[in-house]
């Protein structure tokens, strides 16, 4: 009988390890910091993770096909400076259509990846390292290395405004986490996504269009991103030309710890969202108990690594 | 301790099991110094498998290895590469970027020490080697440029420097020129006038007995006989390669035509031509008839096939699904026009092995379980998978289990209901009861054969003599890209495909 429950602790333990490592440290931060488990400081996470979050949706779209996208990072800065360039105190132009703006030039940067990886089978990593690149470059020329800032006083809601208690990029993130669970799990898209990553060969075979699954994930990833960059520019009330630098490894992280395989076919947008979770009450918790940041880079380092171990022993 | 002895290698009783089929049945082999020694039989009769077993590639399940005398069980390639043993493969492992010496050397670099190699002394060695087998090629020229033959030369020269005393060659004319044989049987006779031994896997009879002087032959993982070379001719061989009773798992009814045309052809492909690959290919297979098609490995029956299910493109020729000639650029359109194509090896072409059941079996048709050809209709996907399941009599605790944990038969079954979901009209299946058991392979035949009772056409690639002897109504041979032989029910027998498959009439 003992033997047999060790056994199941075991198997839940592999099987839910996340999950379970998100509980046990819920657990411990509520009880080592009195401030941890107030509704202000849980608000405050979910503000603090919905920026890369929004990004870790789509991130996960094309990780599951097998691929990666090194550019969200630079998307975010890029949408930035478009969408504030266009909404400075005093310009006519109406803040819902900058914000458009910046979510198309999201998608054309995700249709550039898109159509080097998937249309001429360049290797993702390569193919949006030089999206990464240029987006970075076109922001740099764009704002001649300067940050945008004197913008109209409404945009500052979509990073700073509060729907009742509710912030509005929580709410944002959360929105989009509810339509990427819709599209990966509930549509013909979400499943040819799945097939593609898991075995291309088997998917063509099928009949399916890889090569348009697979460009289809990358516009997902480039709108997520620019999405991302909007709130960002939103709440810090400028648009940065070096905003989101390193945001792409954040979104993988997240992507990863949250179970999904960097060769594809494997992952679930809960698994993102608990992994993003993770990382941010990790943060915060430490942030509450004094710990010196560099500690929490070593820390969020060794998770990476044991949400890998353990979903190695799962599959053994 | 008895180098003398008259046999380098002696393999008794060797069984090498993989799930569902004995591969290797209890087979002997024995090996002089100084040898040629042919290993023939049809595909899967268990060459191959044998003899990675001796090359340190599979550990054997069964049996012992006497190697100079001694017993010898190599648990690594690299042990048996000490010991004198070298394998060279048909797909031949041969670094594509590094040049010719470096490829000869690797693994076993000579050094000048502390690490540091002595690429003067290789590249002098290599030439050397080269020299004495009248080999006519720069050791440093990269691998990548070289022909198939030049990389044989290499692989052969790559056994040498590392003193081989037994090399195996796995069907080493299959890709080469009719010159570039010829100086690869120099080689070998060179390689037997210093006393090694070669072990010589092929299909090709008339060269097996320009240069061998043992012949072994092997059939569904037995042996069936070991002669002298002297003792035997191409029909006797062949008869030994085949000759098998056919057994009554092939069980088929006469075809009750009343519920379709069975004049209607469904598929016609007239002149079909893919440069290297295939050329002239025509055939034609009508409603309710199951057509044969056999050859040996590479002789292009699975290029065709793919070029009718839009996975490659021809040069020329039509293609006409229900007489009309269509454009097949991809498989959509394949799929589209009542084409399905089981293929050849299910882990790679057939599923998504980390996804359930239920997803891949919904793959192919996906659009027949939506709303909208959007949104999943789980309802009814898991009642169409259900019916499946139960009529294909899957094994699995249910339609929710990861496809990788299935065995061969059942994963083989998930790829059948994928595509019967979508109730095709052409069923191309490729090889369909490879590497599943006996059990799981009756019930595919019944499977075959109900298509075809429903006006359903099935186009059975298969390098299984009984069970195109036993499920196909028509044969095509084929042979290095050509159809070298069309049957009717009643005209084929066993050594006549098999004449037609090696090239004869």
């Amino acid at each position: 009988m003992e033997k047999a429950k060790n056994i199941n602790i075991g198997k839940i333990l592999s099987r839910y390890g996340i999950y379970v490592a998100f509980l046990i440290l819920f657990i411990a931060l509520s009880i080592a910091s009195p401030v941890f488990l107030t509704t202000t400081n849980i608000l405050n996470i979910f503000r603090q993770i919905s920026v890369i979050g929004i990004i870790s949706v789509g991130m996960l779209f094309v990780i599951l096909t097998g691929g990666i996208d090194l550019s969200v990072g630079a998307i975010v800065a890029l949408a930035a400076v478009i969408t504030t360039s266009m909404i400075r105190e005093g310009s006519q132009t109406p803040i819902i259509v900058a914000v458009f703006c910046g979510i198309l030039v999201g998608a054309a940067c995700g249709i550039f990846s898109g159509f080097f990886v998937a249309k001429m089978e360049v290797q993702a990593f390569i193919a949006t390292l030089a999206t990464m690149t240029i987006a970075r470059g076109i922001c740099y020329v764009y704002t001649n290395g300067r940050p945008i800032t004197g913008l109209k006083p409404g945009y500052r809601n979509i990073g700073m405004g509060n729907i009742g208690i509710v912030p509005v990029p929580v709410i944002i993130y959360l929105g989009i986490v509810l339509i990427g669970i819709f599209l990966l799990n509930f549509s013909k898209f979400g499943r040819h996504v799945i097939a593609v990553g898991g075995n291309e060969k088997a998917a063509i075979v099928s009949g399916i269009d890889a090569v348009k699954i697979k460009f289809a994930c990358h516009v997902i990833s480039g709108i997520t991103a620019a999405i991302a960059g909007i709130v960002l520019s939103a709440r810090i009330q400028t648009g940065q030309p070096v905003a989101g630098e390193g945001y792409e490894l954040d979104a993988i992280t997240a992507v990863v710890i949250g179970g999904a395989s960097l060769s594809g076919g494997k992952g679930s947008m809960v698994g993102a969202v608990v992994g993003m979770l993770l990382i941010g009450i990790m943060t915060n918790g430490l942030d509450l108990l004094n710990v010196s940041s560099y500690y929490q880079q070593v820390i969020k380092g060794a998770i990476i690594l044991i949400a890998v171990l353990t979903d190695k022993m799962k599959t053994k | 301790m008895n180098k003398n002895s008259e046999y380098i290698v002696e393999m008794k009783n060797c069984r090498k099991i993989f799930p569902g089929v004995v591969a290797v049945n209890d087979v002997s082999l024995f090996l002089k110094r100084g040898e040629v020694h042919a290993l023939v039989g049809e595909n899967g009769a268990g060459k191959s498998t044998i003899m990675k077993m001796l090359a340190g590639l599979l550990p054997m399940d069964g049996g012992e290895i006497l190697y100079e005398g001694e017993r010898f069980e190599p648990k690594n390639p690299m042990q048996a590469l000490e010991r004198g043993i070298s394998m060279i493969h048909q797909e031949l492992d041969l670094v594509p970027q590094m040049t010719v010496w470096e490829n000869i050397y690797a693994g076993q670099e000579k050094l000048i020490g502390f690490g540091v190699i002595d690429r003067k002394a290789m590249i002098n060695n290599t030439k050397q080697v080269f020299k004495e087998l009248g080999i006519d090629l720069d050791p440093n020229s990269k691998v990548e440029e070289l022909s198939v033959a030049q990389m044989q030369m290499v692989a052969i020269t790559k056994a040498i420097a590392f003193d081989a005393e037994v090399i195996i060659m796995d069907e080493p004319t299959s890709a080469i020129t009719d010159r570039e044989v010829e100086q690869l049987f120099r080689m070998i006779k060179l390689l037997k006038g210093q006393n090694k031994s070669v072990i010589y896997i092929s299909h090709k009879l008339d060269e097996i007995f320009q240069i061998c002087d043992q012949i072994t032959v092997m059939r569904d993982g037995c042996l069936i006989d070991s002669k002298p070379a002297s003792e035997l001719n191409q029909e006797k061989m062949i008869h030994m390669m085949v000759g098998r009773e056919l057994s009554n798992l092939y069980q088929k009814d006469e075809p009750v035509s009343a519920e379709y045309d069975a004049n209607e052809v469904l598929l016609e492909v007239k002149g079909l031509c893919r440069k290297g690959e295939f050329s002239d290919v025509s055939f034609e297979v009508k409603r309710g008839e199951i057509l044969g098609i056999s050859g040996l490995m590479g002789a292009g029956r699975t290029e065709v096939m793919e070029t009718v299910f839009g996975l490659r493109k021809a040069d020329s020729g039509t293609i006409k699904i229900n007489g009309k000639e269509i454009n097949v650029k991809n498989p959509q359109i394949a799929i589209k026009n009542g084409i399905a194509f089981v293929t050849e090896d299910r882990k790679i072409y057939g599923l998504n092995l980390m996804d359930t059941i239920r997803a891949n079996t919904t793959m192919a048709y996906l659009k027949k379980v939506l709303y909208g050809n959007l949104v999943l209709n789980f309802k009814e996907e898991k009642k169409v998978v259900a019916s499946l399941f139960e009529k294909l009599r899957i094994k699995a605790p249910s339609q929710e289990t990861i496809v990788n944990n299935l065995s061969g038969g059942n994963q083989q079954k998930v790829v059948l209901a994928k595509w019967l979901m979508g109730e095709p009209d052409v069923f191309i299946m490729d090889e369909p009861t490879r590497g599943i058991d006996v059990g799981a392979k009756a019930e595919i035949y019944k499977i075959m054969d109900s298509l075809a009772k429903k006006g359903k056409s099935v186009i059975m690639i298969s390098s299984e003599m009984p069970e195109l002897l036993g499920m196909s109504d028509r044969i095509i041979v084929m042979h290095e890209g050509v159809i070298t032989g069309r049957f009717l029910k009643n005209e084929y027998d066993q050594e006549k495909l098999m004449a037609c498959s090696i090239g004869g009439k």
